[in-house]
């Protein structure tokens, strides 16, 4: 089995976000960029199966600018074993649409014929969470969201995932589209000479046009604020003030 | 236009106040159906037709769309979208399975997490884990999206709609549901409780977590967790509070060795008061917090309880 994993690029978990005074957007200049933490996890778990023998190849598959190259060098440093970056956009605050990723995905999984697409849960930049979701509509497919435990046995995959409730497990058809939790699996860092061996693997560079997919934004972004703040809170001195401001002050208890 | 509001229900159990919540944040966009699916909703189908400002409830009883399996819901909600201006639902873990699925078979862009109705084809959204608020337009046909319903107040019962029964039958072969693991607890729902009590990786053990547990119970307040205290087996995943978590807007919110990171603040920072009990002063959640007290949180906690 094929395994085709969706890598993004998106602004390292640890920056700080500052929203451009003028409301355009996110500043995304000369700002740390990583690989989307679930898409990590995606990445591991596709290792996990090719190590025990349930995928042959691993496709990281990226979209975006021509620096998401690098995200791509990351995924085949882990342990893909080749890759495919789709450039959809000059300027890295050109976020592409999950549907029009979507559309690229499958257009990629028509050609290639993965039995299985293992997707991050959601972009922490965008934080849409519905990528996965538009391509296993796309594709006719089953889907299997925000998964902590994947078994895949022949023809059919057993999930669980995390819910507003807790757990749920449910049996999907192969092929399928796994979208992966956080708690799925500690990914693992790149050794050294895997990063040299990763320079050398194989990385092709497509557009939208050769898929013929459109990736005209059908949401318009009209501004981007900065989210109301807080007013600085005070520190109290011990437990019985604390209950007396929450008594008399906030009106809370 | 109308609008489909998709109402969450899980075994039969309506989750009325996410669902009044979602209401009043479509309730100006025209007039609202809900669809209540699955085997064995006819009671919350009944439930949501009491509340105000439903004009029509469907329900679709069959057996094959219990449990919200995705492929069979979203085809039913595709197959009933041709009269409709905005499809929407609360987000709730079940509605991000399904929606975006329902706007791709659709051709359209979902929108994600809405905080606010602007106008008809204008929505906020948080991105980048609430650190900015985006404004998007669609102009897509219909609007496929995902309420967050934490600043919405709850729509009142007391409205009688008709209820409508569909006999679609559901689509199958792609799924099918095995098991559903919560843990039952007579505590209020983290999403719609008063008061929530959340511990962090500072708790430093499943036992110690019994002090968290405590305190909120003496509040009748939800217990949450940060991502590392479940991570670390303290607390179950959907105590989770967070960017990838719940988000909650309680009028008291008690952050309890939890240091601050961007990813829990995200679902925590709307509350109307929030309280932190952290030994570190310079810990980020000071930042965020009306009342902060540095004390250890093993001496803090249980006088805190008993003096309550
Ligand atoms: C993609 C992604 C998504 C994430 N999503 C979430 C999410 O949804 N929710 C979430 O919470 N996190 C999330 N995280 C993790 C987040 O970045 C932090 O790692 C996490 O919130 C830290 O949890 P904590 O505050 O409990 O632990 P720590 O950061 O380790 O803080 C523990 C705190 O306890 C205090 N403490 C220790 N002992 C005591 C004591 N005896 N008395 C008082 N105070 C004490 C310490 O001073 C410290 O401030 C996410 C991370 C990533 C990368
Ligand atoms: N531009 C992209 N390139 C590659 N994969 C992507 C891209 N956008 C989204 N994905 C995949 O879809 C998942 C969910 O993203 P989203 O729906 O945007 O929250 C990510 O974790 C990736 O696996």
């Amino acid at each position: 089995m094929k395994v085709l994993v969706p890598v993004k690029r998106v602004i390292d978990y640890n920056v700080k976000v500052r929203v451009k005074a003028d409301g355009s957007g996110v500043d995304l200049a000369n700002v740390k960029m990583s690989m989307n933490p679930f898409d990590e996890i995606a990445v591991e778990q596709a290792i996990r199966l090719k190590e025990a023998g349930k995928a042959e190849e691993i496709v990281a598959v990226s979209i975006g600018v021509k620096q998401n190259q690098e995200t791509l060098r990351t995924a085949l440093a882990m342990g893909a074993d080749r890759a495919i970056l789709i450039v959809a956009a000059e300027d890295v605050h050109n976020d592409i649409e999950p549907l029009a990723v979507a559309k690229l995905l499958k257009a990629v999984v028509d050609e290639e014929q993965p039995g299985l697409v293992l997707c991050g849960k959601q972009a922490i930049d965008n934080d849409m969470n519905a990528t996965g979701q538009m391509l296993g509509a796309l594709l006719g497919w089953s889907q299997a969201t925000f998964a902590s435990e994947v078994d895949i046995d022949g023809d059919s995959a057993v999930v669980t995932r995390e819910v507003d409730g807790g757990l749920q497990t449910i049996k999907v058809t192969m092929p399928t589209v796994i979208t992966v939790d956080l708690r799925l699996n500690e990914p693992r860092y790149a050794s050294l000479p895997n990063i040299m061996k990763a320079k050398k693997k194989q990385l092709d560079e497509k557009t939208p046009a050769d898929y013929g997919v459109d990736v005209t934004p059908r949401l318009t972004v009209q501004e981007t604020a900065e989210p109301a703040t807080r007013a600085a809170g005070v520190k109290v001195a011990d437990v019985a003030e604390l209950i007396a401001k929450l008594k008399d002050e906030a009106g809370v208890l | 236009m109308a609008v489909l509001l998709i109402a969450d229900v899980t075994n039969g159990q309506l989750s009325t106040d996410a669902v009044a919540k979602a209401l009043t944040a479509v309730a100006g966009l025209g007039e609202v159906h809900v669809l209540v699916a699955g085997q064995g909703g006819d009671a919350a189908a009944a439930e949501a037709a009491t509340l105000t400002g439903v004009a029509k409830v469907l329900f679709a009883g069959d057996h094959g769309f219990c449990h919200t399996l995705a492929e069979p819901v979203a085809d039913l909600v595709v197959s009933l979208a041709g009269g409709y201006s905005h499809i929407a639902a609360p987000s709730t873990s079940d509605a991000k399975n399904v929606l975006p699925r329902v706007a791709a078979l659709l051709d359209v862009m979902v929108i994600s997490d809405v905080t606010a109705v602007i106008d008809a084809e204008t929505f906020e959204r948080p991105i980048y884990a609430g650190n900015a608020i985006q404004t998007v337009k669609s102009g897509d046909r219909v609007k496929v999206m995902t309420i967050r319903t934490a600043g919405f107040d709850a729509a009142a019962a007391g409205g009688s709609a008709p209820v409508e029964a569909l006999d679609t039958a559901a689509s199958g072969g792609l799924s099918t549901w095995v098991e559903d693991k919560s843990a039952k607890s007579d505590r209020p729902e983290l999403t719609s409780a008063g008061i929530v009590v959340s511990g962090g990786r500072g708790v430093g053990s499943e036992a110690d977590f019994e002090l968290i547990k405590k305190l909120a119970d003496k509040l009748g307040a939800a217990v949450g967790a940060s991502r590392a205290a479940v991570d670390s087996g303290f607390a179950p995943n959907d105590w989770q509070v967070g960017q990838t978590g719940k988000v909650v807007a309680p009028e008291l919110y008690i952050a309890i060795g939890i240091s601050g990171a961007i990813q829990h603040l995200a679902g925590m920072k709307d509350s109307k008061v929030i309280v932190a009990i952290n030994k570190d002063e310079e810990a980020p959640i000071f930042q965020v917090a009306d009342y902060g007290l540095v004390a250890d949180l093993f001496d803090a906690v249980p006088k805190l309880t008993d003096a309550l």
